[in-house]
């Protein structure tokens, strides 16, 4: 799903440039649920930009779903990031002046799907995580754990190949966090690959695999062993689609 | 490209902004208005001043009897010129004279203007007296409304007949049906066989037309005549200067006065005189144009600083919506449409409020000498319409840039 190769990735600050990703190696199997830990200023979130296609890099390639992703116009970016990819983050970016079916929905707007089919979509997937009596509220009416919901629903509609979630329980409670690791193991277990940003070890504890950072450099891979996943990851995509439709 | 959903998302940001929606809403209907009222009241001026053109002849030229201020064929300075019926005749000889009249003042010896006691019955009051040839119908533009205007056979026949102004007719006898009506010019009696009314406003229409040779009859006035107009057809300024001087000279030939001598007959030449006013409101429309065009700059600077700051406020939200897969099209138009509309809509709101206060300039006012109806055009109105699409356009260009410039990664880093 993801393979880097000799990434390099710099930041100018003043007249020096700063090295944050330093040849890093990394392959992300299809369908695995991975994590990436290391301390701040180890450039584990330059990393998550980087496979979001939210930042660009020097010099490697980045192959994401067999497209090399280098040099993109900021249009085939953003048709990528629509396309592949759904993100979390720790603080949720929900837009404050849309209820959630439109935050929902929102992903699904930029790919012209008329407004009514997407909004019953959106509905469907609050369903799935579990608030579709909350459908017609604010963000600011809801607590911390709905709002990451709404936003992993959100991640949810466009049917990514890779959910890629930057400290998703950051802002919350421990409970909470708990909850919504067990959404995201859900989500993997449904066939989707994702990449969990954080600096908990409880959250890493429940990826397969822990990529840790640090000075830019990857670490070691920690493999923890992953029997659920080989088991579970159906098919890809396609199985994927089935599903949905 | 209409897209009911792209509408929504601009109509629901508007909404979220009322304040920023309603000042830059404001800060272009305030141009626009500014913009529509400067036209309408240029427009008024030319209009007020045109009327009172369109009261004579534009390509008339009006010659006054004056006192020599030169000496010519041994003759000293400061005689007098009295024109003769002779020169109005042969005035009428040269080229491209088409229309002639001379008017002979009555008050005292070349004494010109001023009002004449006016009786009918009891009824007594002063109106000014005209006494001319035929063609001034033309030169001054006069409009029969009943019976008709004075002809050769008054002219031959010293017939005294008059015609009078709407004005005169309903003070002396309370209606304007009086043709075959007799009223007395300091005390000689005329029959009136016309009415007519006159574009110059109330001071044009209060007047009495008489046949000159009448006038000069019965107020001692032998064949002298103070004034010799005439028109010149489609002569061009240059044309019109020409003919001037040669009637000049005829008059200067048969007087025994230089033709350089600028007041033993002063010359107005209202095609030259036309034509300057022309030039200077034509000169004002670009001002104006100028002044509108910088109201209209001031407007989009104003709303371009309004939308920049709009799009600061909204760098997370551009931050989510790229991250979600906007392009940076998307972005723009969204900005661009959103300033168009924003602008066009306040724009019209401008022009409909503009017009309605002309209109009522125009209610208010009556059409005057200075000041005629405040108009505003329909094609004032497209262009109006273009500019502010244009306008705001440009308006949301450099904020919609802006935005689309936002880094998702920056506009995303928590807080």
């Amino acid at each position: 799903m993801v393979r880097l190769s000799g990434i390099n990735k710099y930041y100018k600050v003043g007249t020096h440039a700063l090295h944050v990703l330093h040849d890093v190696e990394l392959t992300i199997e299809e369908g695995e649920m991975v994590s990436i830990m290391g301390a701040s200023g180890s450039g584990k979130s330059t990393l998550l930009n980087v496979l979001g296609i939210l930042d660009s890099y020097e010099s490697g390639e980045y192959w994401l779903d067999g497209t090399l992703i280098k040099d993109l116009s900021e249009r085939k970016a953003a048709h990528y990031r629509n396309k592949f990819l759904g993100f979390v983050f720790q603080s949720f970016n929900l837009l404050p002046f849309k209820n959630a079916v439109e935050n929902v929905a929102l992903p699904l707007y930029y790919q012209g799907v008329p407004r009514r089919k997407r909004n019953k979509l959106a509905l469907q997937y609050l369903e799935k995580v579990g608030l579709a009596d909350w459908a017609e509220h604010r963000p600011s009416e809801m607590s911390g754990g709905q709002k990451q919901r709404v936003a992993i629903a959100r991640s949810l509609i466009t049917r990514p190949r890779l959910i890629l979630a930057d400290e998703p329980t950051g802002a919350l409670d421990s409970e909470t966090s708990e909850q919504i690791m067990d959404l995201l193991t859900d989500i993997h277990a449904g066939g989707i690959t994702v990449v969990v940003v954080t600096h908990e070890a409880e959250v890493a504890e429940r990826t397969q695999r822990v990529i840790r950072l640090r000075d830019g450099k990857v670490q070691d891979h920690a493999s923890s062993p992953r029997p659920q996943a080989s088991g579970e990851r159906s098919g890809g995509l396609s199985g994927e689609k089935e599903a949905q439709s | 490209m209409f897209s009911w959903d792209r509408w929504r998302e601009i109509l629901d940001t508007l909404w979220r902004n009322k304040l920023r929606t309603t000042l830059t809403a404001f800060s272009m209907a305030w141009g626009i208005f500014m913009l529509v009222v400067l036209l309408g009241l240029g427009n008024g001026l030319q209009a007020g001043v045109q009327s009172s053109f369109a009261d004579d002849a534009t390509n008339s030229i009006w010659m006054f009897a004056g006192n020599t201020s030169q000496p010519a064929k041994g003759l000293p300075i400061g005689r007098r010129i009295v024109l003769a019926n002779r020169d109005v005749g042969a005035v009428d000889e040269l080229r491209k004279v088409d229309h002639v009249t001379g008017r002979f003042g009555i008050r005292g010896n070349g004494q010109f203007g001023g009002e004449l006691q006016i009786r009918v019955g009891a009824k007594v009051s002063s109106f000014d007296v005209r006494a001319v040839h035929p063609d001034h119908l033309y030169l001054e533009k006069t409009i029969i409304k009943a019976g008709r205007f004075l002809n050769e056979r008054d002219i031959d026949g010293k017939r005294k007949v008059a015609i009078v102004g709407i004005p005169v007719a309903t003070f002396l006898f309370g209606n304007t049906d009086v043709i075959g009506q007799w009223l007395e010019v300091n005390r000689v009696p005329f029959q009136i066989v016309g009415v007519f009314d006159d574009d110059g406003g109330e001071g044009e229409q209060k007047k009495v037309y008489i046949p000159i040779t009448t006038a000069q009859a019965a107020f001692n006035g032998a064949d002298r005549v103070n004034q010799i107009m005439f028109t010149v057809g489609d002569a061009d300024v240059d044309e019109s200067k020409a003919i001037a001087d040669e009637a000049k000279a005829l008059l200067a030939e048969t007087h025994d006065f230089s033709p350089d001598d600028p007041q033993a007959v002063r010359i107005r030449n209202n095609v030259e005189n036309f034509e300057n006013f022309q030039k200077i409101f034509s000169m004002m429309a670009i001002f104006v144009s100028l002044m509108a065009g910088c109201t209209i700059v001031a407007g989009v600077i104003g709303v371009s600083n309004i939308m920049m700051i709009a799009v600061r406020e909204r760098t997370k939200e551009i931050g989510v919506r790229k991250a979600l897969g906007a392009t940076p099209w998307d972005i723009v138009s969204s900005i661009v449409q959103e300033s168009v509309f924003l602008t066009a809509s306040a724009g019209y709101l401008g022009l409909v409020t503009g017009v309605g206060l002309l209109t009522l300039i125009g209610w208010a006012v009556p059409p005057g000498e200075m000041f005629g109806a405040p108009t505003v055009d329909l094609t004032v109105a497209i262009a109006a319409t273009v500019v502010l699409v244009f306008a705001g356009a440009l308006a949301g260009f450099f904020p919609a840039l802006a935005a689309a410039r936002v880094n998702p990664i920056v506009a995303l880093r928590d807080e």
